[in-house]
């Protein structure tokens, strides 16, 4: 590994459009890593809507972009398990007829990391001096979850901010609903599965829910709020940055 | 039977506000899905098992026509007969031909799902047989004349009142006044009543989890020991199935075995798990004088060489319903047709037809849980996306849900228009969510999303325009 690594750094489209916080905690932790954080500019979707809903076309081409903007970083991190899981699974296969993109697809995907893996897997950090005074339940979201094994890596992360305590989900694998385009193509079954994870956080008696994709996170803040739980939720590159001050995710600012 | 999938919507919306199913849907959370977690943790070599089970799957699909002739002579060697059904009128032809030529007025059947996918007891009741299931669970649907909804708890729909419902309306000649509240009771009821239906039987229908090759021999597993009195008490034993259900040896039988309980109910090995083959020879104390194999083929062929052949390694645990979130909130009638979950979604289509099934792959949040809990590591997630590429390719997918994608895709593709629009667009959500408390409950074009839950609102500028105006800090 270089020592200084330079990381590009993929936002996603969801948290450069809804929430930039997460993506300036992920720059901090990279650079307290002692990374070099660059972010390019022509990034913008990774293509997963297009992919799941069966448009190989526009996702290839989609991919093709992705993997041209981030040629050349020694890593690329993605505050998003379900992003990096489209970087690393899924693209490769995009591209199984194309002997040349199918190289450059597996070369990214080697180099491609999901943000809390890549700083406890990859960089093996030590978290520097951070509090954060609240329970906290832990959504594992099921991307990063069951394809690129992401469950202790965010835990162990959260273990060593001070004053935060972790209660677990009694169904931590159950998925939340979300699913990309499925929560608005099958509301009914979405409303379930979601208000089914609401209550599953609130029975934990946590003040904080955490997860590592902003699209969960958003799905369950939507349901909590709308239930009148004053769970605050937040991604976890938030709390471990020491930047869960504002509001939390689906409020607004005091007064 | 005749499908109704393309109203999964409806019988989702149905299945929702069914407060009943849905109690007995949320048990499986504690019931089979820690059972098989228990069970799978406790053997150490179950992952590798895993993985020599989809191997030598795989090898007997890649040389399917071998395996199944090699069975075809040795049943036959044995005084058996093979049938080679092309569709579910030929099967159902068939099985009707046997039961007439043995004179036969009722058939008994232990469960299959190859029965129902070919609708077997409508058509054998048009033609004056009577089949009687003879499952507890299959018993009590038949009663209750629906199909089964979940392939291998058929009645988990139901709970202990409907069971005892459907018995007072069935079971006339029994004092109208007799005790029903508690499970034994209904228990002992059906066990008395199908044991003079398995003793009056003139044919019995078996369905099969494995054919063995090498010895031309059906394996068949339950819980209940309904069918080896299905298929030793009657004069002829007909066993019907799907060609895919062929493994090459013994060994390769119970490598299968070993996943098969574990994965569908997490014992570790059924109550019942029997071999037969071929009929009664000289000498032997019981067993049935005619015995056949009705091997349908009803599409699956079509499945081999393309990319859901990996489908055809089903061996119909249910693992993936019992896990899968849709199916949890769903139930299994609002599928619309035999096979349910996440093994259905991806079945039903090759089966009936995607004009039929559209919905079923798209219902589905592709969480993984079905492929990281299946038995025969079968990529359900990624057949389930195989058929949405199937149904974009025809157009299937209504034309403004088509026109957002593409819109979005463009979008995607031009760097500068698209930061002109989104730094615009989150910028005008924020100014009208500053008034409402940071979040939506309601937003033209966002009903799907708002209908469940509020939308968090952007938090103002979008990251990308704050970086380049050179922000570095949260």
């Amino acid at each position: 590994m270089p020592s200084r690594p330079r990381v590009g750094l993929f936002v996603t489209c969801l948290v450069d459009l809804f929430r930039p916080t997460v993506g300036f905690s992920a720059v901090k932790l990279l650079e307290d890593a002692g990374c070099l954080v660059e972010v390019p500019a022509a990034q913008t979707c990774c293509g997963q809507p297009a992919y799941n809903s069966g448009d190989r076309t526009d996702a290839t081409e989609l991919a093709r972009r992705v993997i041209t903007v981030f040629a050349g970083y020694d890593y690329v991190v993605v505050p998003s398990g379900s992003c990096a899981a489209m970087i690393r699974r899924h693209y490769p296969a995009l591209f199984a007829d194309d002997p040349e993109m199918r190289g450059r697809a597996d070369d990214l995907a080697g180099r491609t990391w999901e943000l809390t893996s890549f700083l406890s897997d990859m960089l093996e950090i030590e978290l520097g001096p951070v509090g954060y005074a609240g329970t906290v339940a832990y959504h594992d979201s099921c991307s990063g979850l069951r394809e690129l094994g992401v469950r202790e890596q965010p835990r162990r992360l959260l273990r060593k901010v001070s004053g935060l305590e972790i209660k677990e989900l009694a169904q931590p694998e159950e998925c939340c609903g979300f699913g990309g385009t499925f929560c608005v193509k099958y509301p009914e079954i979405s409303e379930k599965m979601v208000g089914d994870k609401a209550e599953d956080v609130v029975a934990t008696g946590a003040d904080t829910l955490l997860a590592g994709d902003l699209g969960c996170l958003m799905n369950i803040a939507g349901r909590l709020q709308r239930m009148g739980s004053p769970v605050k939720v937040r991604h976890v590159a938030e709390v471990l940055a020491g930047a869960a001050t504002g509001p939390a995710i689906g409020e607004a600012e005091e007064g | 039977m005749l499908p109704t999938s393309h109203a999964f919507r409806e019988g989702a919306r149905r299945a929702l506000d069914d407060a009943a199913l849905q109690q007995a849907l949320g048990m499986l959370k504690t019931g089979f899905r820690v059972k098989r977690g228990v069970a799978a943790r406790r053997m150490p070599e179950f992952e590798q098992l895993r993985d020599v089970a989809r191997d030598l799957k795989n090898h007997t699909l890649d040389n399917l026509d071998l395996y199944l002739e090699a069975f075809e002579a040795k049943v036959v060697e044995q005084g058996g007969k093979v049938h080679w059904c092309r569709d579910a009128a030929s099967a159902r032809q068939v099985i009707l031909d046997i039961c007439r030529a043995a004179g036969a007025r009722t058939v008994t059947k232990s469960k299959s799902m190859v029965a129902e996918e070919i609708a077997l007891n409508p058509f054998l009741e048009r033609h004056a047989v009577e089949p009687i299931e003879t499952d507890l669970g299959e018993y009590i649907i038949q009663l209750r004349d629906e199909p089964p909804s979940h392939i291998i708890a058929p009645a988990i729909h139901l709970n202990r009142r409907h069971v005892a419902d459907a018995f007072m309306a069935n079971h006339r000649d029994l004092p109208p006044e007799r005790p029903l509240d508690e499970p034994r009771q209904l228990l002992d009821e059906a066990r008395a009543v199908l044991r003079q239906r398995f003793l009056a039987a003139d044919v019995g229908i078996t369905g099969a989890n494995l054919l063995i090759a090498e010895t031309g021999s059906v394996a068949l597993v339950t819980n209940e020991g309904n069918a080896d009195l299905t298929m030793t008490l009657p004069r002829v034993h007909i066993v019907l199935t799907g060609i895919e259900k062929v493994v090459p040896t013994l060994d390769d039988a119970m490598t299968v075995l070993r996943l098969l309980a574990r994965s569908a109910t997490g014992q570790e090995f059924s109550s019942y798990t029997t071999f037969v083959a071929g009929p009664r020879r000289p000498g032997d104390l019981d067993g049935p004088e005619q015995f056949h194999v009705v091997l349908l083929d009803n599409g699956r062929s079509n499945m081999l060489g393309g990319e859901f052949q990996d489908m055809l390694r089903c061996i119909r645990c249910a693992a993936c319903l019992n896990h899968c979130p849709v199916y949890g909130a769903a139930g299994g009638h609002a599928y619309g047709w035999v096979y349910s979950g996440p093994m259905g979604s991806v079945l039903t289509p090759a089966l009936v037809g995607l004009e039929e099934a559209h919905h079923l792959p798209n219902a589905s949040s592709l969480c993984g849980r079905c492929e990281a809990v299946c038995p025969m590591r079968i990529p359900l997630p990624k057949m389930l996306r195989h058929w949405r590429e199937r149904e974009f390719e025809r157009h299937l997918p209504p034309l403004r849900a088509r026109a957002a994608l593409r819109l979005w895709a463009w979008l995607a593709r031009r760097p500068a228009l698209y930061r002109l629009f989104a730094d615009a667009g989150m910028a005008g959500l924020a100014w009208l969510a500053r008034r409402r408390g940071g979040r939506f409950a309601k937003l033209p074009l966002a009903g799907g999303w708002t209908r469940a839950r509020d939308l968090p609102a952007p938090q103002g500028r979008t990251f990308l325009s704050q970086w380049a105006a050179g922000k570095r800090r949260p």
